[in-house]
């Protein structure tokens, strides 16, 4: 689970580029996200098209245990209208152990509940995916290009959903096959010996993951009418996770500029404050000089 | 203040006499903030003030943190997610918080270089210099303590590898690391005790950043000549020197306007920057990540600590003469926490009669390649120990070491040193009449 760090840390302070480790580790692709840059902010429809394919489609086994239902109507997320979020909790169910004289009974959600945890042990929950993965651009990198392109956590989770491909041969060749599917943007799993050079090097990039693959194209049907390109799916689902682990990402983003504008404005002024307070001191140097 | 003559407070109505005669705070207030300072301090004299304020920065946000926050192993990740999602600008105070700890050490690096250079070690500041270094220790258990707190994958396992540290001295190890874990194990003890550390240090900082800031004004500031200011009159002093305010008060205010516009920039538009995306996986004791990579602020005291395995010869005959019990691992802890302790002693073992390294015509190249060094060690303490890494975190090692311990002895001998001027006016003056005339008149004295 936790290989997939191998390529971050193999570029570790690397002015490094998506290219330089793709062989042996995982593929990761660049896409690009309305939200990347200082200016970038989320699309609202892209998030509720999101929102879509993970309820239809990931939420079957994952979680989002941090995400509270209510902030599907927050500014800078999905928006959806206050009626429509409640509707959307209300298709939930939760358990509520005040219920029932205190011996607890099922209920259906409020905006105030929490997305459930995931039903599968091995389905790890959604909520902050997209910061706890790294793409290709960091984020130990130098590489300034984080400041326009985010830490890759999108990146990595549309890969990972449109990284399923055939196994290579040598893994067809085997006695026993190997567990699971082969995805070449998924560095974490597990790899047969008979894949790996003599020096230990994988042939292929990628790993076996345990998730069957969950896109195929045209799994959802989107009211916008939005394409519905495995690609195009897999971009919603990754913006609206980065949503989920990055809320308030406009606000910050709001603030930030603020807080640069005004500092800039400030050492201005505070430059000519100092140019003017030192100015007879220097000029006196530079009679005595 | 100290030994430079100066202005003193004089308390003029009778509430300020009724005061001062009970409490003479005006008087320090006063004296602090009317500081001659030479006048020739260039733009790496700001890093003071940035210090100072970050400090402030980190104790205001933490405070708020702590009222949000949990210190339980099952509600530490999810009550800073609270923070995170459900407190009104806790993302923003989180964040600040966060890359506030990154702030500091840019800048205590930026200030530990600007005294190396300038030989602001040497006699007789080396009170203010040792305390500069306890303030930096803190600094690290205090930072590396906060990193424990959101109990992430990197907060977990990273405890398990720097508490391990202590594990490897011998005989007393295991009892001693078991002692400042609680347990045996990282556990709900561990979180505990690092958050009641966590929050107590700052204040002890904060005594120490006093004493600090009381010892450089008894003896004065070092400037960039290294030459003193003119005790003799209290017009000669007044010669080399300006009031703290307003002339450097507004000075380091410009310069700390534009480091924090740079500072909010990080972290309004990418505060994960300098972080691991491992923490943002909740601690899991039963997974490890691959790599545990400390913040890069420890990389290269991390780099010194795995310089030394089993393969380098020192660390052989050290463990031979030691019959075993400075075996490789405690070899390691020796030479990470002595790599701090050789900058300590610097006043002691740099023998050069001229303080400035603007004067010293060899040491400029071997504090360049220090400086080199550093950023090489940082560098390669994120790597992994495979392959050519292991060979160059030994060269930059013992580069470290060899600095403190042979070139700065050494050099003291063999170097012939320039003349610094004969005071500070005259830099100053030399410095401002020539910009002057070539045209530069903004330009401060900068190297």
């Amino acid at each position: 689970m936790f290989r997939n760090l191998t390529l971050t840390a193999a570029v570790a302070l690397g002015f490094a580029t998506g290219a330089a480790h793709a062989a042996g580790d995982a593929e990761v692709h660049d896409f690009d996200f309305s939200f990347e840059g200082p200016f970038g902010s989320y699309d609202t429809n892209q998030l509720q098209r999101g929102l879509q394919v993970y309820t239809e489609i990931c939420s079957a086994c994952h979680g989002m245990k941090f995400v509270a239902f209510r902030t599907l109507a927050d500014e800078g997320g999905p928006m959806l209208p206050d009626d429509q979020m409640r509707a959307y909790a209300e298709f939930y169910e939760v358990w509520d152990p005040m219920l029932f004289d205190g011996e607890g009974d099922f209920r259906p959600a409020t905006p105030a509940d929490h997305f459930p945890e995931s039903s599968l042990s091995n389905a790890p929950d959604l909520s902050l995916m997209a910061k706890a993965r790294a793409g290709f651009h960091g984020p130990y990198g130098l590489g300034i290009n984080q400041f326009m392109k985010g830490m890759g956590g999108p990146e990595y989770i549309t890969s990972l959903l449109t990284g399923y491909v055939d196994e290579p041969q040598c893994a067809l060749d085997m006695e026993v096959p190997m567990d699971g599917y082969y995805n070449v943007a998924f560095a974490a799993g597990g790899y047969p010996e008979e894949c790996k050079y003599e020096n230990g090097d994988h042939k292929y990039p990628g790993s076996w993951i345990a998730m069957a693959p969950p896109l195929w194209g045209d799994d959802v049907v989107y009211e916008d009418g939005h394409s519905t390109d495995i690609e195009e799916i897999a971009m919603d689902v990754s913006a609206f996770l980065m949503w989920t682990a990055e809320p308030k990402m406009m606000a910050r983003k709001q603030a930030g500029l603020t807080g640069v504008i005004f500092l800039t404005v400030l050492s201005v002024l505070l430059y000519l404050t100092n140019k003017r307070l030192w100015a007879p001191h220097k000029a006196a140097a530079k009679r005595k000089d | 203040m100290g030994g430079i003559p100066h202005d003193h407070y004089e308390p003029k109505s009778d509430g300020e006499k009724w005061l001062h005669g009970r409490l003479p705070i005006v008087d320090l207030l006063y004296t602090t903030i009317m500081a001659p300072t030479p006048k020739n301090l260039n733009w790496m004299w700001i890093w003071g003030i940035v210090l100072t304020f970050t400090l402030f920065l980190q104790i205001i946000t933490g405070v708020v943190l702590v009222m949000h926050y949990t210190p339980h192993v099952d509600m530490a990740f999810a009550s800073v997610e609270h923070i995170m999602r459900n407190v009104n600008g806790g993302h923003m105070i989180r964040y600040f918080h966060m890359n506030g700890a990154s702030l500091f050490f840019v800048a205590v690096y930026a200030h530990i270089f600007r005294g190396l250079y300038y030989g602001s070690y040497k006699a007789p500041r080396e009170v203010t210099w040792i305390i500069g270094m306890l303030i930096f220790l803190l600094m690290m258990g205090t930072a590396f303590m906060g990193y424990v707190l959101p109990w992430g994958q990197m907060s977990f396992h990273g405890t398990a590898v720097i508490t391990g540290l202590f594990g490897a001295i011998p005989f007393i190890g295991e009892a001693l690391q078991t002692w400042l874990l609680g347990a045996s194990a990282v556990g709900q003890p561990a979180l505990n005790r690092f958050f009641s550390l966590h929050y107590l240090l700052p204040f002890v900082i904060t005594g120490l950043v006093m004493l600090h800031i009381w010892a450089f004004h008894t003896t004065g500031n070092n400037n960039p000549t290294g030459v003193e200011v003119r005790r003799t009159s209290k017009a000669d002093a007044e010669k080399d020197t300006l009031p703290f305010w307003p002339y450097f008060v507004i000075k380091d205010l410009f310069a700390l306007a534009i480091i924090l516009a740079v500072f909010v920039a990080v972290v309004g538009f990418m505060p994960n920057y300098l972080g691991h995306p491992d923490n943002y996986i909740e601690a899991n004791p039963l997974a490890t990540p691959a790599h545990i990579v400390p913040e890069w602020y420890f990389l290269p005291f991390y780099a010194v600590l795995r310089a030394f395995d089993n393969t380098v010869w020192v660390v052989i005959i050290a463990e031979w003469i030691s019959f075993g019990i400075i075996d490789a691992k405690f070899f390691g802890v020796l030479a990470m926490f002595g790599s701090i302790a050789v900058m300590a002693l610097a006043p002691w073992l740099d023998t050069s009669s001229v303080r400035s390294g603007r004067y010293r015509p060899m040491f400029k190249w071997w504090f360049g390649i220090l400086v080199v060094d550093f950023i090489v060690l940082m560098w390669v303490g994120a790597m992994p120990a495979e392959g050519i890494y292991p060979i160059i975190a030994l060269i930059a090692s013992t580069y470290w070491f060899a600095y403190f311990l042979v070139i700065l002895p050494l050099l003291g001998v063999i170097e012939k040193p320039l003349t610094p001027p004969a005071t500070i006016e005259d830099d100053f003056n030399a410095h401002y009449g020539t910009a002057s005339a070539s045209g530069d008149p903004v330009a401060a004295p900068a190297e």
